[in-house]
Formats: structure tokens, C-alpha cells, sequence
């Protein structure tokens, strides 16, 4: 298994199914009324976030905590990072003190890589600037699985802010590697023209993407964007590239609705819709915290002490 | 002292054959074969070049200010150690080299290191803040020639227009680091595929080539003397070219890092690789060294810009734009250019020597290497390879962009009117 998680590129097929497929054991711990195994008793995982997060971080702890390992929240607010301590020396601090795993969220993209070059822990990345999320990647890729058979040929429509989204690359890059297809679809000034490279599919016309998307994945729109005059209005955004009750309509049956949150109800997506039987929204969420703790666990290489452990305890334990 | 057997390179006379040279005191006392002289020390030179000292048109030395990055002492000895006898010193100082005390001060402090000629550039408006000219006669009358605001881009067309007139009388060029403000707001890098994949903000090669095709039509409208320095965008080099034909009075330079690396080298997200002007695409660098072997770029110039480690070793986005350059231009460029013949030896020497001497209008650097002119001088074995990195660096900094790499081409001795600033590869003082 690798080392760090910085890129969700660093992943082939394989690992990919790989990783959803201990996610899948560790979603009926999930389901016990006690939630824990033992898997990573006496390690040490650091949540290190430079960014505000509710979802990702308590995920993460969770996850943690779910697989018995000793979990520490490291805010920088209030601490030595707001006296000034650079993300090195911050790093060191942390490896002194024996982490075994260091969650990273920071609003610099390619900060967990520089990261990973100063310290012996593994390194997770939770999200660095606009560059990528690949936990909420292969979260997504997990929940999707719930509903298809197979990624192959699977249509993905990618839909929003792509340009400044962390989401939008690695989910791209995910998908493609798994075999899908996805189509990035929003206002010119939010598709980087480069984005054909990726291996994506790029649309303006959200209402000729959607009646041949198998999933309909919504990107948040900052409101600072609409500052910055990437579009002239969040009306003007809502009418041509947000989710309506109308265009549901034009989806195909048995299509997903997927959201990475926070959303902005009535903006991207309009609230009735968010709450659709059909909308896998908070299955995200849920299925979160399995894909983290499989990943901790194959990382951290939780397999080789407490495989044992695990089958004795649970039907369907992930093998190695 | 006598240079035996060098291949002299000089582009002022055209020599490009094995001779002698002969050094006495201050001055190059002879060149010819079969030279030989009582009380002259030999130092064999067989298998090296000797050319004109090289002349650097742009480089930061940081002092006044920013000491913790590079004083002008220990800038002085890395442009020795790299072959440079003059050098061109950024004004982006605190205080701002926009008077003539500064000038003074940095003069002062180059003579006393000894080791360079250094020329202070002087900054176009007070403070860098492209709004008011600085006093440039006095300035000029110090003896400063080139006067830039550097990173800060003049924006405002009228005060470029003011700065390329008022300069026509006292014979000193104008440069300009070409950067649209607006369009390069927030950059990280250039903007491109690679920047789409690393999430980092980027400035396109517009963001340049729309200052470049403005200030010429401003130089061609003042009849006023421009230099573009930094030049890092194809569309820049095609509108240069252009203005050239049509008798506008430019010149421009280019950096060796901008000759040899592209924004696909940023996948790492190295900091060292973080310059201004972005590292573009192999298109653009693939324009850059054709343009400098046709002529349309007169200099290489290093854009040397020291940064202390803390600094450098930061997030991506958080740290200064920047790499050292004086230390590996001359290999960069030979590795990089005349190694695989898309230049050749004297024309990259040209480039590096009496190309930027002429633009600073320096009647002493450059060449010729003949009889009664000053002997800034340096010699070179050009085969020999070595790590960047490997052994220490001179400059005061260590952010150099092509730590790591293999480069062909080591410099021996430096000479600055006679006397050795480096010699056997090691800096005099």
C-alpha cells in the first residue's frame, strides 16, 4: 500500500478497489452498537488542519477513533501555528512526538506533499487548496459503487466551480482511472481550457449533459466567486448551471444527485432537491468515515497486526 | 601573468583560437601565440577558454535590507566565482534605490568588497510605487544606467510613457519587468495544463506579451530607449522580433532558468522553482533559445534573487518568487544551449559578456581582450562536469532552481582588471 495520500493519480485500478472493498467491511462496524475494533490500538493520528472543516476533520476523527487509535486534534487557531511557527517546524514538533499518521487540510495546494518530505508519518491529504481532496474522491467513488454495477462506461456529470475546486480534479482523476466517463460542465471562466487533459469531457449546457448522466455531482459555488466576477450574477449562475426540480426531471432514472457539502441551498442546488430519495447526500457522509478508516488501516498497515483480530470479530473482514 | 594555450573567445575582435595571454598589471598586456615574458607567472591553460569577465544585467544583492538574504559582498563573490566582473544591482533595496545616497551606498559597498564591479540600476519611480519619477539625472550623473522598478511592472502607460521621454537626455535605458498586474493577480505559476493539475493560480504568457507590445509602441512613440528584461514568453519574443524590424530601440535579456526549465518541472511543487516571471512551457522556452541565438535577445541575464531557507522552505504559494543564478548561468548555458549545438560557444559568450556590457554602455567590460584594455577576465574548463549543490554555494542563499542537476562546464579563474577575484575555483577574499 502506499506511503502517503497526496494524489488520488498515485492510485491504479487495484488499490482503488482495493480501498472500497475494506471500506466495505468497516461500514458494518459502523452499524454495531459498539463501533470499534481494535485495528490501531496505541497508534497516533494527528489531525493537522490549517483550514476551517467540520465534515472532513470529525470524519477523520472518527474514523480514528472507530479503529481504536489515539487521536489528536491540531487547530491552528490559538496554537503555535498562530504564533508563527512555520508548517516545517510544525511537522518536526509533530514527528518528535510520534505520530504515526498526519491528516492534513491546508488552504496552500501541494502543502501535504512539502509535507511528506519533512516527516516519517504517513501523510494523508484532506484537502490542499485547489489542487485535491482524494478522500472525498474515493468516498464518492464508494457510494457510487453502492448503486452500479460497474464504473465502467458510468457517466459522471461534474457540475459548478471546477476551476477552483479540489473535488472536481480528484473525483476526474478518479473516475477515469476506474473506468467511468465524466463530463465537467459550468461557465467558461470556472473550467480551466486544460481541462480535456484531465481526461474529462468539458459542457457549458448542463440541460444536454443531464438526460445522459448516470450521476449528477454538484460542485459548492463560493459566493466569492461572484465577486470576482467569474459570473455576472448568483441569479444568473442558479438559472443556467443549478440543480432545479425541473432539471431533476431531465435525469435519467436510477441517476444519482451527490453534493460534497456544505451546500448552498437554492444556489447550486435547490433545496427540495438536495432532499430527494434519489440525492445520496448524506450516504456521503456516512460512507466517509469507512473509506478513511480502511484507508488508516491499509496505510498504517493496520492489516498485518490486526487481521486477526478483525475476523474473529466480524463477518467479512478485509484480507490482505 | 601569462594565460598559456587558451582558446580565447572574444567576440568584440572575433578570436575564437588557442593563444597566450599576457597580464600586466591592470591591464591585457598582450595576445598572440609563443608569448612569454620574464617576471610573468604561467598558468597552463590547455583545454580552457578565456573570454571577456561576464556581464550580469540583472541581479539582487539585497543590501541595503534584506542582509538576511545576500549582501553585497557575498553577491559580489558569487558573481566572481560564476566568471561575472560586472554586475547590474536590483534597486528593489530598503531603502529603495530611488536616489542617489542608495547608488552611493551600494557603490561603496562593492568597492570594499572588491571582488565585482557593481552597477546599481536605479528604480523609475520613488518607492517602486509607479506613480513618480525618480530624480533619474542625478541618479545618471552617479553613474547609474539602467533604471527599473523590477517585479513592480510600471502599469500606468503615462508614467512609462514620461520615464522612456525623459530618459532620451542623458542616455540611459529604461527596463522593464513586463507583468499586467490584473491579468497576474494571485499567481502562482504559469497558467496552463500544469497549473490546472497543480491547483495553483496562474498567469498566462498574456499577462506579459501585453506590457512587451505596449511599451513598444510607447518606445516607438517616444523615440526612448527600452529593454525588456526577463523575457519568458514566446508571444513576447515573436512582438520583439517584430519591433526590431520596424527600428524600435530595444533590447532585451533572458534568464538561464527560463532557457532550461519549464512548468512541467513544478510537479513537485519545489520552491526554488517559484520565479517571476513563472517558468512557462517547452514552447516558450523553445522560442527563448532560438531568439537568443538569432540576436532578438541580447543578454542572458541571471535574475539572481536570494532568499533565506526559512523562507524558501514554506508552502508552495507562501514563498517568495525566486531562484540564485549567478553561480550556474555560464554552465546553464553551456549544458543547456551550446552542448547540443543551438548555439554556439562565441554567441553564447557574446550573450553573457559584450552583449549586456553594450546595454549598460560599459566601454570597459566585455571586450576586447587586446593590448591597454582592463583584463576582466575569465577562464573555464568547458568539459568538466559537476552537481549543482554538491559543493557549497558563494551566495549567501542556497535556492537555486537546479540544485540537483548535472551541469557541463566549470569556471577556473575570474580576473577584474588584473587582479584574480577567483582563482583555481576558489574566491581571493
Amino acid at each position: 500500500m502506499i506511503k502517503h495520500l497526496l494524489s488520488i493519480d498515485q492510485l491504479d485500478r487495484e488499490a482503488i478497489v482495493r480501498i472500497l472493498d475494506t471500506a466495505e467491511s468497516f461500514r458494518e462496524v459502523g452499524t454495531r452498537v459498539i463501533k470499534k475494533v481494535p485495528a490501531l490500538r496505541g497508534r497516533t493520528v494527528v489531525n493537522l488542519f490549517y483550514e476551517n472543516s467540520t465534515r472532513t476533520r470529525i470524519s477523520f476523527e472518527i474514523a480514528a477513533k472507530r479503529l481504536s487509535a489515539d487521536v489528536i486534534n491540531f487547530a491552528t487557531a490559538g496554537s503555535s501555528v498562530a504564533k508563527g511557527e512555520s508548517l516545517k517546524d510544525t511537522a518536526l514538533t509533530l514527528q518528535a512526538m510520534g505520530a504515526d499518521a498526519i491528516v492534513i487540510r491546508h488552504s496552500s495546494s501541494g502543502a501535504p506533499l512539502t509535507l511528506s518530505r519533512w516527516v516519517t508519518a504517513s501523510v494523508l491529504n484532506a484537502g490542499d487548496g485547489t489542487h485535491e481532496h482524494p478522500t472525498q474522491a474515493l468516498l464518492d467513488l464508494f457510494t457510487i459503487r453502492e448503486h452500479f454495477a460497474s464504473f465502467e462506461g458510468l457517466r459522471v456529470a461534474v457540475v459548478g466551480d471546477v476551476r477552483h475546486s479540489r473535488v472536481a480534479r480528484s473525483l476526474t482523476l478518479g473516475v477515469a482511472r476506474v473506468g467511468g466517463q465524466v463530463t465537467l460542465v459550468g461557465p467558461p471562466t470556472l473550467i480551466p481550457p486544460e481541462a480535456p487533459a484531465w481526461g474529462a469531457e468539458v459542457s457549458y449546457d448542463l440541460d444536454a449533459v443531464l438526460p445522459k448522466a448516470d450521476v449528477c455531482y454538484m460542485l459548492r459555488v463560493q459566493r466569492e466567486r461572484q465577486r470576482q466576477q467569474f459570473f455576472p450574477s448568483i441569479r444568473e449562475y442558479s438559472r443556467l448551471w443549478g440543480l432545479s426540480r425541473a432539471r431533476v426531471d431531465a435525469l435519467p432514472d436510477g441517476a444519482l444527485i451527490m453534493h460534497p457539502g456544505p451546500m448552498n441551498r437554492g444556489v447550486e442546488i435547490a433545496s427540495d432537491v438536495a432532499d430527494l430519495p434519489r440525492s445520496v447526500i448524506t450516504d456521503q457522509v456516512t460512507n466517509g468515515i469507512a473509506v478513511r478508516m480502511s484507508l488508516l488501516y491499509l496505510m498504517l498497515g493496520g492489516a498485518r497486526v490486526a487481521n486477526h483480530v478483525l475476523a474473529a470479530d466480524a463477518e467479512g473482514a478485509p484480507g490482505e | 601573468m601569462l594565460f598559456r594555450g587558451a582558446r580565447l573567445i572574444d567576440p568584440a575582435s572575433n578570436h575564437r583560437d588557442r593563444t597566450d595571454v599576457l597580464v600586466e598589471d591592470e591591464e591585457v598586456g598582450g595576445v598572440g601565440p609563443g608569448l612569454s615574458s620574464a617576471r610573468a607567472e604561467v598558468i597552463d591553460c590547455d583545454g580552457l577558454v578565456l573570454a571577456p569577465g561576464l556581464v550580469d544585467l540583472h541581479a539582487h544583492l539585497r543590501e541595503p535590507g534584506f542582509e538576511h538574504k545576500e549582501t553585497v559582498e557575498s553577491g559580489s563573490r558569487a558573481a566572481a566565482a560564476g566568471g561575472f566582473t560586472a554586475v547590474c544591482a536590483m534597486p528593489n533595496t530598503d531603502p529603495v534605490a530611488d536616489n542617489a545616497a542608495v547608488v552611493i551606498e551600494v557603490r561603496n559597498l562593492a568597492d570594499k568588497a572588491g571582488l565585482c564591479d557593481v552597477h546599481p540600476a536605479g528604480a523609475i519611480t520613488r518607492g517602486l510605487q509607479g506613480e513618480t519619477l525618480t530624480d533619474i539625472a542625478e541618479m545618471a550623473e552617479h553613474g547609474v544606467r539602467l533604471f527599473t522598478d523590477d517585479h513592480n511592472c510600471v502599469q500606468s502607460s503615462r508614467v512609462m510613457r514620461l520615464a522612456l521621454e525623459y530618459a532620451k537626455a542623458f542616455e540611459v535605458v529604461i527596463a522593464q519587468h513586463a507583468q499586467d498586474a490584473s491579468l497576474s493577480e494571485g499567481w502562482q505559476m504559469h497558467e496552463g495544463y500544469y497549473s490546472s493539475l497543480l491547483g495553483l493560480t496562474g498567469a498566462p504568457g498574456e499577462a506579459e506579451s501585453i506590457v512587451v507590445a505596449r511599451d513598444l509602441a510607447l518606445a516607438r512613440l517616444t523615440a526612448g530607449r527600452l529593454h525588456v528584461t526577463h523575457v519568458s514568453a514566446a508571444d513576447s519574443v515573436r512582438l520583439l522580433r517584430d519591433g526590431r524590424e520596424r527600428g524600435i530601440r530595444v533590447s532585451a535579456d533572458v534568464t538561464p532558468h527560463h532557457l532550461a526549465l519549464t512548468d512541467g518541472d513544478l510537479i513537485g511543487y519545489d520552491t526554488s522553482l517559484r520565479v517571476n516571471p513563472p517558468l512557462r512551457t517547452s514552447e516558450d522556452r523553445d522560442a527563448l533559445r532560438a531568439a537568443l541565438a538569432d540576436g532578438t535577445l541580447d543578454a542572458v541575464a541571471t535574475d539572481h534573487a536570494p532568499h533565506a531557507p526559512e523562507e524558501k522552505e514554506q508552502e508552495f504559494d507562501q514563498s517568495p518568487p525566486g531562484t540564485i543564478g549567478l553561480e550556474t548561468a555560464l554552465a546553464v548555458v553551456l549544458t543547456e544551449l551550446v552542448g547540443p549545438g543551438l548555439i554556439e560557444l562565441p554567441a553564447a559568450i557574446e550573450r553573457l559578456s559584450l552583449g549586456p556590457a553594450r546595454i549598460l554602455g560599459l566601454d570597459d567590460q566585455g571586450g576586447p581582450v587586446a593590448p591597454g584594455r582592463p583584463a576582466n577576465l575569465v577562464v573555464f574548463d568547458p568539459s568538466t562536469e559537476w552537481t549543482v549543490g554538491d559543493r557549497p554555494f558563494q551566495s549567501q542563499a542556497r535556492n537555486s532552481a537546479f540544485t540537483g542537476r548535472r551541469l557541463r562546464g566549470c569556471v577556473l579563474h575570474t580576473m577584474l582588471r588584473g587582479r584574480f577575484t577567483v582563482k583555481e575555483g576558489q574566491p581571493t577574499r
